[in-house]
C-alpha cells in the first residue's frame, strides 16, 4: 500500500470535504425550514468566490497587499460572507416568498430562474475567462508535514474555518434565541408563527446563513485551487446537495458528516478507482443512489412519517 | 342531465362548482369559443395547429424552416415527452434530456460511418425506442423510493451523468470487449445516415419537416385520449396526492414506472429525429441550457395542458431567434415594458406624466453630461435609422462602457431589489430614473451581448417573474389546495 498517496488524498479528500459540507449546510437548513430546494445556491456560491477576488484587488491584489495576508485573507471573507448573506436575503424575497402558497413545483422553477440568471450575470460581469487568486503570492507557499500527512497552508485553513463556522452554527442553533425559532419553525411553521415567533424574519435569517456559508466556502475553494469561473457553482451546488441528501437533509450534523463522506469519497475514487479522475462524478453519483436505496431518509435523518 | 349550479351534487365540493359555473358564464363569442373548443374530437383540435404548421414551409424560405420549424418542432416532441412526466404524473424529471441524447447516439450507433452499421430506420427506430423506454425504467426505479425533491436531484444527476459518460467514453477500456471507441468522445459521431424507410429517404429539411409535423400531430391526438383515459385519469391523482391515489388503489409505483417509460420513448424517438437534423451526436447538445429550454416550454404552456406546450414551443423556439439581432431585441425589450407599464401604473395621466418625466429627465442628464463630462457622451448606439440617431441625443453612451455599464448593471440589481419595498408616493417619483437606467444597462451592456448571456438573463427573469403572477403557467389550470 502507498500511504503517502494515501495521506495526500485524505488531506484533498477533508479539504473538498469541508466545502461541501459548508455548501450543504445551506441547503439542509434552507429544506429544514421551507421543504425548497434552492437550487440557485451553487451559484450563491460561485459569487462569493467573485465577491473574495474583487475584495483582494480592492485591497491592492495578492503581489503588495495593503495589509498583511492574513488580515486581506479575513476582509475577503467578510466581503464574500456579507455580500453573500444579503443576495440570499433579496433570492429569497423576490423569488420564493411570493410562492409560499403555490404548488411545489413552482419555487423551483423560480429557482432554477434566479440560478440561470446569476449564472449568466456572472458571465456578462466577470467574462467567460478564469480568474485565479495568487494564493501563493499572498501567503507563501510553506507546507507542513506530520510524518507522511502533508498539506498547505490554505488547505489547513479551509479545513479549520470550515470547522470553526460549522461549531458556531452549532452552538448559535442551540443556544441563541433564533436558533431556537429556527429549530421550531423548521419543526412545524404554522404552530411556530402561532407561538409569536416571525416566520418571515426567521426564514431570512436562515437565509442570510447559509448564503454566507456558501460564500466563505467559494473564497476557500478559490483559495486552495485557484481557478474561479462563472459556471463553477453548478457542479459544486450538485456535490453540496448530495451531501445534504447522504447526511439526511434537514439535520445540521448529518451535512457536516455527509459532507467529509462526499468529498473523501470523491478523493479516494480519483486516486484508486478505475478512470476515477475521468469518472470520479459518477462514482459519487452511485454512492449517493446507493444511500438512497438503503435509507431514503439520509444516514442521520429521521424517517418522515406522513399523517392526514 | 340538466342541473341548475345551485343544487348541491354528490362529489362535488363548492370550488369544483364555482369553476364549472364560471366556465358556463362566459356569454358571447368567448363562451362559445370555449365550450365548443371543449366539445371537439381530439383530430379537430389538432388540425387547428397542424394546419398552419403545415403551410408554414410553403410561405417562407428553406432557411427560415430550418431555423423556425424544425427547431419548433423538435422542441414540442420534447416538452410533450416531458409533460407525461411532469405535467401528467407530476415527477420532477432533471434528467430528461440525458434520454433525447441517448436516442440520439443510440441512433448513431445504428447508423453511421462509426461502426459501418447501416441500419434501415423501419428497424432502427423501434429499437432505439424501446433501448430509451429500458433506459428509462432503470433511472425510474429509484423514484418508487424517493419523495418529490430527492427524485429530481438524482436525475439530474443521471443527466450530468450522461454528459460525462458520453464526453469519456472514447477511451473506455471495457471488460471483455477491450478498448472500444464508443461514442466519439467530445467530437461526438459525425455523418449519421437520415432516416431510410423502405429505401425511401428523409434527407431534406423538408421531409423532415413534414416527418416531425406528422410526428407531433399523432403524439398530440394520442395524448389527448391518454389524457381523458383511466391511465391519464390515475396521472392526474397521483400528481395531485400521491398518498390519498394510493388510498383508492391506484397503483402508484407502477403508474410513476410507466410515466417514466413513456417520457424516455417519446424522448428516445426525438433523439434519433434530431440525430438524422443535425447529421452528428455532440455531447454539449444535450447538457443543462437544452433542459432549461423545454422546462421553460412546458412551464410557458402551463403543466399538464397539451395545445398550451405547442404554443409554449413556438414562443420559446423563435423568440431568441428574433432576439439574435439588435434590430429585433430592441423593439421587443422596449415594448415589453410599456405593455408591462400601462398594464400596471393607473390612472393614464399618472402614466403620461411618468413618460414625460422620464423624457425630460433623459434630456437633462444628457445636457448636464455633455456639458461637464463630454466623455459619458462620445460613444453612440447600435444599429442604424433614424431611432438609434434619435436616442444619442437622449440616452448616454459612454466611450469605452464597460466599466460604468458593469456597475450600472450592479445599481440596477440593487435598484429592482430595493424598489418594491418602498412606498407609493417614492415608487412613483423614481420610476423615471429606475426606467432609464434601464435602459442605460440595456443600451450600453445587455444589447452588446444579446447573442449570448442576454438572452439567458432575459429568460431567468422571465421564469421568476412568470412564476410570481401565474405559478401554474400560462395555459395551466390552477390548483387549489383545501386542507
Amino acid at each position: 500500500m502507498n500511504w503517502s498517496l494515501f495521506f495526500d488524498l485524505t488531506v484533498s479528500g477533508l479539504t473538498l470535504g469541508s466545502l461541501y459540507a459548508l455548501i450543504a449546510l445551506g441547503y439542509s437548513m434552507v429544506y429544514g425550514i421551507l421543504k425548497l430546494l434552492n437550487f440557485a445556491h451553487g451559484d450563491v456560491y460561485m459569487i462569493g468566490a467573485f465577491l473574495g477576488w474583487y475584495a483582494l484587488h480592492a485591497l491592492g491584489g495578492p503581489m503588495n497587499p495593503t495589509f498583511t495576508g492574513a488580515v486581506v485573507l479575513l476582509l475577503m471573507f467578510v466581503v464574500a460572507m456579507l455580500g453573500c448573506g444579503v443576495l440570499g436575503v433579496a433570492i429569497e424575497r423576490f423569488a420564493y416568498r411570493p410562492l409560499r402558497n403555490a404548488p411545489r413545483i413552482a419555487p423551483l422553477i423560480s429557482a432554477l430562474g434566479v440560478s440561470i440568471f446569476l449564472q449568466n450575470s456572472a458571465l456578462l460581469i466577470f467574462g467567460a475567462a478564469f480568474r485565479d487568486y495568487d494564493t501563493f503570492d499572498l501567503i507563501g507557499v510553506k507546507t507542513y508535514n506530520i510524518g507522511n500527512l502533508f498539506f498547505s497552508v490554505p488547505q489547513l485553513l479551509t479545513v479549520v474555518a470550515a470547522i470553526g463556522l460549522m461549531i458556531a452554527l452549532t452552538v448559535f442553533v442551540a443556544r441563541s434565541r433564533l436558533g431556537k425559532a429556527m429549530r421550531s419553525t423548521s419543526f412545524d411553521r404554522e404552530a411556530a408563527s402561532m407561538m409569536g415567533i416571525d416566520v418571515d424574519r426567521v426564514i431570512s435569517v436562515t437565509f442570510f446563513i447559509g448564503s454566507a456559508l456558501a460564500g466563505a466556502a467559494g473564497v476557500m475553494f478559490a483559495l486552495v485551487f485557484g481557478q474561479i469561473y462563472h459556471f463553477m457553482g453548478f457542479i459544486a451546488g450538485l456535490k453540496g446537495f448530495t451531501a445534504a441528501v447522504l447526511g439526511g437533509i434537514g439535520s445540521i450534523p448529518g451535512a457536516m458528516v455527509g459532507g467529509l463522506i462526499v468529498g473523501l469519497a470523491e478523493s479516494y475514487a480519483t486516486g484508486y478507482l478505475p478512470q476515477g479522475s475521468t469518472f470520479q462524478n459518477l462514482y459519487v453519483f452511485a454512492l449517493l443512489i446507493l444511500v438512497i436505496l438503503i435509507r431514503p431518509s439520509g444516514l442521520f435523518g429521521t424517517a418522515q412519517i406522513q399523517k392526514v | 342531465m340538466e342541473q341548475s349550479p345551485d343544487t348541491p351534487r354528490i362529489g362535488v365540493d363548492e370550488w369544483v362548482a364555482s369553476v364549472e359555473g364560471k366556465r358556463e358564464r362566459y356569454t358571447g363569442l368567448r363562451g362559445a369559443v370555449f365550450r365548443n373548443w371543449d366539445r371537439l374530437p381530439p383530430a379537430a383540435r389538432v388540425l387547428v395547429f397542424a394546419v398552419p404548421a403545415a403551410i408554414f414551409p410553403f410561405l417562407t424560405s428553406q432557411g427560415n424552416v430550418f431555423r423556425y420549424g424544425l427547431f419548433t418542432l423538435v422542441y414540442a416532441l420534447l416538452a410533450l415527452g416531458l409533460n407525461i412526466v411532469v405535467g401528467f404524473a407530476g415527477l420532477l424529471d432533471l434528467g430528461y434530456v440525458a434520454f433525447f441524447g441517448t436516442g440520439a447516439y443510440l441512433y448513431a450507433i445504428l447508423a453511421s460511418p462509426q461502426f459501418g452499421n447501416h441500419w434501415q430506420a423501419e428497424a432502427a427506430i423501434p429499437v432505439v425506442v424501446i433501448a430509451t423506454a429500458v433506459v428509462g425504467l432503470l433511472v425510474g426505479l429509484p423514484s418508487r423510493r424517493l419523495l418529490g425533491d430527492y427524485l429530481a436531484i438524482l436525475t439530474l444527476f443521471f443527466g450530468q451523468a450522461f454528459v460525462v459518460f458520453v464526453n469519456n467514453a472514447n477511451r473506455i477500456n471495457f471488460p471483455f470487449f477491450g478498448h472500444v471507441d464508443l461514442t466519439g468522445g467530445s467530437n461526438g459521431i459525425a455523418n449519421i445516415d437520415p432516416f431510410n424507410f423502405f429505401g425511401y429517404k428523409i434527407d431534406s429539411t423538408m421531409k423532415q419537416y413534414f416527418l416531425l409535423l406528422i410526428a407531433v400531430s399523432l403524439l398530440l391526438i394520442l395524448l389527448m385520449f391518454v389524457n381523458e383515459s383511466r391511465t391519464g385519469r390515475a396521472w392526474r391523482a397521483l400528481r395531485e396526492d400521491p398518498l390519498a391515489a394510493e388510498v383508492m388503489s391506484i397503483p402508484v409505483n407502477r403508474l410513476k414506472l410507466l410515466a417514466f417509460v413513456c417520457g424516455a420513448a417519446v424522448a428516445g424517438l426525438t433523439g434519433a429525429i434530431y440525430g438524422t437534423i443535425a447529421t452528428a451526436a455532440l455531447p454539449g447538445d444535450y447538457d443543462v441550457g437544452l433542459l432549461i429550454t423545454i422546462y421553460a416550454i412546458m412551464i410557458l404552456g402551463g403543466f399538464g395542458s397539451i395545445m398550451g406546450i405547442v404554443v409554449g414551443a413556438v414562443i420559446v423556439s423563435s423568440v431568441p431567434e428574433l432576439l439574435r439581432s439588435s434590430a429585433n431585441a430592441r423593439p421587443l425589450f422596449y415594448g415589453a415594458i410599456l405593455v408591462a407599464l400601462v398594464v400596471k401604473v393607473r390612472p393614464w395621466r399618472l402614466l403620461a406624466a411618468e413618460f414625460g418625466a422620464l423624457v425630460a429627465l433623459g434630456f437633462g442628464i444628457h445636457g448636464i453630461a455633455s456639458a461637464a463630462y463630454p466623455r459619458l457622451v462620445q460613444g453612440e448606439s447600435i444599429g442604424s435609422g433614424a431611432i438609434p440617431r434619435a436616442l444619442d441625443h437622449w440616452m448616454l453612451y459612454p466611450r469605452d462602457a464597460v466599466k460604468i455599464a458593469d456597475l450600472a448593471y450592479i445599481v440596477l440589481i440593487a435598484a429592482i431589489v430595493v424598489y418594491p419595498q418602498l412606498g407609493r408616493l417614492w415608487r412613483a417619483i423614481l420610476l423615471p430614473p429606475l426606467l432609464y437606467l434601464i435602459m442605460f444597462v440595456w443600451e450600453n451592456l445587455l444589447l452588446l451581448h444579446i447573442g449570448g448571456a442576454t438572452r439567458l438573463i432575459l429568460l431567468g427573469a422571465l421564469l421568476v417573474a412568470l412564476m410570481n403572477v401565474r405559478p401554474q403557467g400560462l395555459f395551466g389550470t390552477a390548483t387549489v389546495e383545501i386542507v
